[in-house]
């Protein structure tokens, strides 16, 4: 225990010496903001290239995630509707035999992915996408949550299909693994594969700072700087003290091992998510008379995108763009989650995971959707949480307060999902070892202080553009492998027809 | 018909006290013993990414341990000329002994009870109290 502490001491230490090293200049929240945009923002730039389409300029990146869910939605025939009862049913245990009992349940795995996904993306990521593309970028942000179902679903079973067990009988798994040896085994493309398991690793690495860091911490330390009295609040320019806090937290669980931490903030986490759920009913009940004038707003802005910047097409991308960040179907960290789950039959989990876009992106980012156009809130110019935040507010003043707890404990999971998904890259580039994997832990902990310390826009530019670089690999190996999955699910298919799967209940 | 005593058994005084009550009752009805130790478990606690890795291997390692815990209880009884048998489940223990019985129309079961003060009547009780009221056949708590 005295071991632990010291350690744990030493590395705060350390921390606050890398963060003081950058203390000149007027404050030390700018300092870090003006030493890391430069290296942001041609990353941001490759990424994000961009072609104009009848005078906006397109993001190639955002169709090409929502062109893969269109393709896994056709070649799968609509799997996300026709597998939705037989999902449920999986999550529910009804096919589980006795003897699974004591192993990852599907319920489990279901939420331990969620844990990673449901969070800021569908708190502020919604609200940015509602005040940059209107209401009508929430209805494409449902159509790209939809869309995004039949994604996931491929990438899980791929997942599950070539994860590698270690000697020691844990497994590790994701797009590397599927990338390396389905490419090797079904195409005959060792070398491109190994290449693009490589180029994803590494990707993940930094969607893993970005998305799954610097966005959480700079959201997080946003809300409570909010909670705790806006210009006036002790926190104002504080983002660094905030960040590290939120490192120390974060390290004592990744580096220190204090896994109770872990534990009770993913405990924390259904309730959490409860609250927030409860209370978007609450507000939308309320004003229950408003509902059919709010989707009524959705479906007019979708198509007419009165108002918005770039018109249709500039909501459709913001609706795109948001629902991609928050569900992260064919980003290819879910398949890294879901791998994990020991299944005898790759195919199940598939399915299982096809609903998490479902949870995260059509109900829960609709319902915040709602709650921001119901409020009228749209109209000030607050973005990001603040926004989600103030509608909250209009009919639940004591709101804010609850949902900054919330902030920090999603920040917090997702963080925690994160610095795992990019664990697991890491140690694919470079092999397991403590010492290799606590170099990147602390390289993780020193971006959330980065995070919390930068303004939002570059913050959400950075995130974006790590997170949807895993999409380039990953979704072109999903294509290759495309027969490889069909052929796993009519086999499947197969055995459930024939009764080899039983139901049990 | 061969009577079946379905004994919990998680290695506690209380379960010692029910398991040598069983022995007693078991000599006199010629009827055999079959232990249960049952390892909590429930599908829909939240489970973090690397609990979820090493779960299969952690599960392994359970059972190990559990049937290197309960083995020499079944030998020493064996050995005393009683006939018994043993398993190792995973779940909620209420639901898997009452499982168990039903299986196994002819049975009756035997589990200890703790109940020191207020607070572990209240918890460790449940699983003879939640017994009584869902076993298919006779319960016998052995204080």
């Amino acid at each position: 225990m005295h071991s632990l502490l010291t350690r744990i001491i030493a590395f705060a230490t350390l921390l606050g010496l890398s963060t003081q090293s950058f203390a000149q200049g007027s404050g030390l929240d700018e300092t870090i903001s003006r030493i890391f945009e430069p290296i942001a923002n041609p990353i941001v730039n490759v990424i994000f290239y961009s072609v104009p389409i009848a005078g906006v300029q397109f993001p190639l990146i955002v169709g090409w995630l929502v062109i893969c869910g269109l393709v896994a939605t056709l070649f799968f025939k609509f799997i996300q509707f026709r597998g939705f009862k037989h999902a449920i049913d999986l999550v529910r245990g009804r096919y589980s035999k006795p003897g699974d009992a004591g192993e990852v349940s599907h319920f489990q795995a279901l939420t331990t992915a969620l844990s990673g996904t449901v969070g800021l993306g569908n708190i502020a990521g919604v609200a940015v996408a509602v005040s940059i593309g209107g209401a009508g970028a929430t209805f494409w942000m449902i159509l790209a949550g939809l869309l995004g179902m039949a994604s996931k679903f491929t990438e899980c079973i791929l997942g599950q299909k070539y994860r590698n067990e270690l000697p020691d009988g844990k497994v590790s798994g994701g797009p590397m693994y599927y990338l390396e040896r389905g490419l090797r085994e079904e195409r005959n493309l060792g070398g491109l594969g190994k290449f693009f398991a490589i180029v994803f690793a590494i990707c993940c690495i930094g969607g893993a700072l970005g998305g799954g860091n610097m966005f959480q911490a700079n959201q997080a330390y946003s809300q409570i700087v909010n909670v705790t009295g806006g210009a006036e609040s002790f926190w104002v320019g504080k983002g660094w003290l905030f960040g590290l806090l939120m490192a120390v937290v974060v390290g004592s669980v990744i580096i220190g091992g204090i896994k109770s931490i872990g534990r009770v903030t993913e405990k924390l986490i259904p309730t959490m998510a409860g609250i927030y759920f409860i209370a978007g009913m609450v507000i939308i009940g309320a004003n229950i008379d408003m509902v059919g004038w709010a989707f009524g707003e959705i479906f007019r802005g979708a198509f007419t995108g009165e108002g918005v910047v770039g018109g249709v097409l500039g909501a459709l991308i913001q609706g795109f763009r948001r629902a991609a960040f928050s569900n992260e179907a064919g980003i290819g960290s879910a398949a890294i989650a879901h791998s994990a789950a020991r299944t005898s039959e790759p195919v199940s989990e598939g399915f299982v995971a096809l609903l998490e876009p479902f949870i995260d992106t059509v109900v829960i980012c609709t319902m915040t959707a709602l709650v921001i156009i119901i409020s009228g809130a749209l109209l000030t110019d607050l973005t990001g949480v603040e926004l989600t935040s103030a509608a909250y507010a209009t009919v639940l003043p004591w709101f804010p307060i609850v949902l900054a707890v919330a902030v920090v404990l999603f920040a917090l999971s997702t963080m925690f999902a994160w610095s795992y998904y990019g664990l697991k890259s890491w140690t694919y580039l470079v092999g397991e070892g403590k010492s290799k994997e606590n170099a990147y832990n602390f390289v993780f902990c020193l971006f959330i202080i980065i995070g919390a310390s930068m303004s939002l826009g570059p913050v959400i530019d950075f995130s974006d553009s790590m997170l949807f670089a895993m999409a380039i690999p990953n979704i072109i190996g999903i294509y290759l492998l495309l027969p490889v999955v069909k052929r796993e699910v009519n086999k499947y298919w197969a055995k459930i027809e024939s009764g080899e799967i039983e139901r049990v209940k | 018909m061969v009577k079946t005593f379905i004994v919990g058994f998680d290695g506690t005084d209380a379960c010692q006290r029910a398991m040598d009550f069983a022995v007693a009752c078991a000599k006199h009805q010629s009827a055999t013993l079959h232990l249960v130790h049952v390892l909590e478990w429930s599908p829909y606690k939240f489970m973090s990414h690397d609990e979820m890795r090493e779960r299969h291997e952690r599960k392994k390692q359970e059972v190990a341990s559990a049937e290197k815990f309960i083995e020499p209880v079944v030998e020493k009884m064996r050995s005393a000329g009683i006939e018994i048998t043993s398993e190792v489940r995973y779940g909620n223990p209420t639901e898997i002994i009452c499982e168990i019985a039903k299986k196994k129309p002819d049975s009756q079961i035997f589990v200890g009870r703790k109940g020191a003060s207020k607070l572990t009547k209240l918890l460790v009780g449940s699983v003879g109290m939640s017994l009584i009221q869902s076993s298919p056949v006779p319960v016998t708590i052995v204080p």
